[in-house]
């Protein structure tokens, strides 16, 4: 019969609606929308009828690899002074492919040497390309890529340079969003400090 | 994948004249031959019709600046597989030209267009040598090697205002909009818009057929460029009768950013991410393509897991591209969204993946020389095969099942836009499109890469070359793709995934490469040259949604206005690609 196929394509239609109120009812009092569980249950491979995430009122969590701006690490001292892990080697200024960042390296005044701390440390965002280069290659873990995406603003002249000041965030910020990575990173170099104590 | 050194004889088949006119390209890092300029169109010609050298691939310019001269460069394919036999034809810098080889491929209108337009080599004989890319009021050949562009800071990057004494400048107050364009000379910039298109409309006249009979007035329909069903930024002008289209050329270049001179000022890492904006639905098949070709160069191969991990990627990527491409071609026939949220429901799952491994969901940057950039983070590999064992395979056949056989569907596809097989391989089509039209060429077969090698799997073909088919292949592909998935994630190895230590400045020895892939929309290369610098001296994207669109005027004549749209649909081109 002619037609028939386009009543079966609307009968297809009709049942993924259905579905999706199915899976409401088969949640009633569990929350399909708006907790983690209800999340992972709308992105697993059983998911079924609408999944829409209703962004903003809820967020899909994202996944630690997630990458965004890049932010400085400080380690925070016994008397909570800063410390930042950047030398200013500028290898991330060197592998950026939008060529966003910039730094002022520190000297010292009396003998005009170059200190291994950065001065200044400028990431255009507008021009970031998101792509994580720097993170990956920074010989210090000091610059990683951080998971904050909402960053829309009125002004972006203004708001949008981002300086060191904006750029730094603590170690626990990192080990917050990156716990995998934090864990192996920190074997790394405990093994590294074991060895060189081994050999002292 | 190398341009393969055939001898004379060999590439030469039966033509002892060919031996004579083809010299080997003997300059250390090249392959191929060199070919004079006067001799191009025979060479072609007896290569086309006596040594089965029927698919031109690349046609791009290469500008030696030191040197003092300019090369053409193409590539060109045997339909039954094999290596690219490389012609290189050198003419001085000063007065560039080479005879036009589009009465022998037609496949070479762009390309031709694009080198006249982004490098100036003038291309005699070309029966419309139109800019593509850029505006009449664009200055210079931008690939030309002593151009700069407006926000110049050095030939190659890293620039040194950058560290150690960062000079934070944004670059659009250093150098605001005024002394900023160049206009070409005896360029008067009001009145610009009506001149540029009459030489688009001229050029529609031209190539249509006279009318016989009765006679009845021609308009031209110009959709776009702001259309919703141009897919971006895109313009077809169409010269109609009646209802019915006698000619019609896309006019292209709105989303123009020169990528391959950006290119040439990068390092060979830094363009891995630029790579992920051209085909921005599969950055992955663009990283694939572009590391096959500096690993070309460099002489390396990523290991075991890393390969795996790289088909996985991409045949991903693939299924992804086509749920896309069904779906928007719906919306191109009338059912306005629903089949396209359906193919976008199963994409979005595919991008959590994505976005577990590479960090991005669609700029994945995954993909590095030797490897990738990191392993599957736990439980991704679980992931993929819950989707290539489960869910996908069923969700394909529901897509199938719910729109195939469709009477609108049917009605408005079957027998529109029709590509015969001959005339898809002259015009260069690739991947779905001339597959589709009967030509079962697919490079993962014809000549395999990375590991494809080993998997089982048939390279879908459809006979009738229609919009129908089209449509028909996407589905096929996605179940070979399954397929391929199916027994990589059951194959993968463990190990390492990256070749050496990872590094960012890579050495890359001097030479050519031609790296290509069988991206979802066609054949992707990636043609280098490396200096030994660290930059690439050439860097140029062969891009098959551009290409494809050679054959988008023949498969649109005679159809009815309101199918144009259809039959662009289904070609599948994705602007950031086109414009470059």
């Amino acid at each position: 019969m002619y037609g028939w196929e386009i009543v079966k394509g609307l009968g297809f239609t009709l049942r993924h609606m259905v579905d999706t109120y199915v899976e409401d009812i088969r949640w009633l009092g569990r929350g399909r929308y708006g907790t983690p569980q209800g999340l992972a249950s709308r992105s697993s491979k059983d998911a079924r009828g609408l999944f829409t995430i209703q962004y903003p009122e809820e967020k899909l969590p994202v996944p630690e690899e997630f990458r965004y701006i890049p932010f400085l690490v400080y380690e925070e001292g016994p008397g909570g002074q800063r410390l930042d892990r950047c030398t200013s080697c500028g290898i991330c200024a060197k592998v950026c492919p939008p060529q966003c960042i910039w730094i002022v390296r520190t000297t010292d005044p009396k003998s005009g040497r170059p200190v291994p701390t950065p001065a200044e440390f400028y990431v255009d965002v507008d021009t970031c390309m998101n792509c994580g280069l720097c993170a990956e290659y920074c010989p210090f873990d000091a610059i990683k890529m951080d998971h904050d995406y909402e960053m829309a603003s009125y002004n972006r002249a203004q708001t949008h340079v981002f300086n060191k000041e904006r750029l730094s965030k603590p170690l626990s910020h990192y080990a917050a969003i990156r716990p995998g990575n934090y864990a192996q990173e920190e074997a790394a170099r405990a093994e590294k400090e074991a060895r060189r104590a081994a050999k002292i | 994948m190398n341009a393969v050194a055939l001898s004379p004889a060999e590439a030469g088949g039966t033509s002892p004249r060919l031996a004579m006119l083809l010299s080997p390209d003997d300059r250390p890092g090249y392959g191929g031959y060199q070919v004079a300029a006067k001799d191009l169109v025979e060479v072609a010609r007896v290569l086309r019709d006596e040594s089965g050298y029927v698919y031109l691939s690349s046609v791009t310019g290469v500008d030696y600046l030191p040197q003092g001269r300019m090369e053409v460069v193409y590539h060109l394919y045997r339909i039954e597989g094999g290596g690219a036999l490389a012609l290189h034809v050198q003419v001085p810098r000063e007065s560039p030209s080479v005879p036009s080889l589009v009465g022998v491929f037609p496949g070479a209108e762009f390309q031709e267009r694009e080198a006249w337009d982004l490098l100036g080599i003038r291309f005699e004989g070309h029966p419309d040598l139109r800019r593509i890319l850029l505006w009449d009021g664009f200055a210079g050949y931008p690939l030309r090697k002593d151009w700069t562009e407006p926000y110049y800071e050095e030939d190659s990057k890293p620039y040194a205002s950058r560290w150690p004494k960062g000079d934070y400048r944004r670059s659009e107050d250093g150098n605001p909009f005024k002394g900023n364009v160049k206009y070409p000379p005896g360029f008067v910039l009001e009145g610009w818009t009506e001149e540029g298109d009459q030489s688009l409309y001229e050029a529609l006249e031209r190539g249509a057929p006279k009318s016989a009979g009765l006679a009845t007035e021609r308009l031209v329909v110009n959709l776009g460029p702001q259309h919703p069903s141009t897919h971006g930024i895109f313009r077809m002008a169409a010269l109609v009768e009646g209802e019915t289209i006698l000619d019609l050329k896309p006019a292209m270049g709105y989303l123009h950013r020169n990528h391959e001179k950006i290119g040439e000022r990068n390092t060979f890492l830094m363009n891995m991410p630029f790579t992920d904006r051209l085909d921005y639905i599969n950055s992955l098949s663009n990283n694939f393509g572009y590391a096959l070709a500096v690993e070309q160069l460099m002489a390396i191969r990523p290991p075991e897991r890393a390969e795996y991990i790289r088909v996985i990627m991409a045949e991903l990527a693939r299924i992804s591209n086509h749920l896309w491409a069904i779906g928007f071609l719906l919306n191109d026939l009338g059912a306005f969204f629903t089949p396209a949220l359906y193919a976008i429901e199963e994409r979005e799952l595919i991008l959590d993946v994505f976005e577990a491994t590479a960090g991005s969901r669609m700029m994945c940057n995954y993909f590095r020389f030797g490897g990738v950039a990191r392993d599957f983070p736990e439980g991704v590999l679980e992931r993929i095969r819950d989707l290539v064992i489960d869910r996908l395979p069923r969700k394909i056949d529901e897509l199938d099942s719910y729109l195939t056989q469709n009477e609108i569907i049917r009605a408005r596809t079957i027998g529109v836009g029709l590509l015969p097989a001959e005339k898809a391989v002259a015009f260069s089509t690739a991947g779905p499109v001339l597959r589709a039209s009967g030509v079962g060429y697919d490079i993962r077969k014809a000549e395999p890469y990375s590991i494809y090698d080993r998997f089982d799997f048939e390279a879908a073909v459809r006979p009738n070359g229609d919009t129908y088919d089209r449509y028909l292949i996407r589905l096929d592909e996605m179940r070979e793709s399954l397929r391929i998935l199916q027994q990589a994630v059951r194959d993968i190895p463990g190990g390492e995934i990256q070749f050496g230590k990872p590094q960012y400045q890579v050495r890359v020895p001097a030479g050519e490469a031609y790296g290509r892939v069988d991206g979802p929309k066609g054949e992707l290369g990636f043609y280098l040259v490396s200096n030994g610098k660290p930059n690439p001296w050439r860097y140029h994207v062969r891009a098959p949604s551009f290409i494809n669109l050679t054959a988008l005027s023949e498969m649109c004549r005679g159809n009815k206005i309101a199918d144009a749209v259809i039959i662009l649909g289904s070609i599948d081109i994705i602007l950031g690609e086109v414009d470059r």
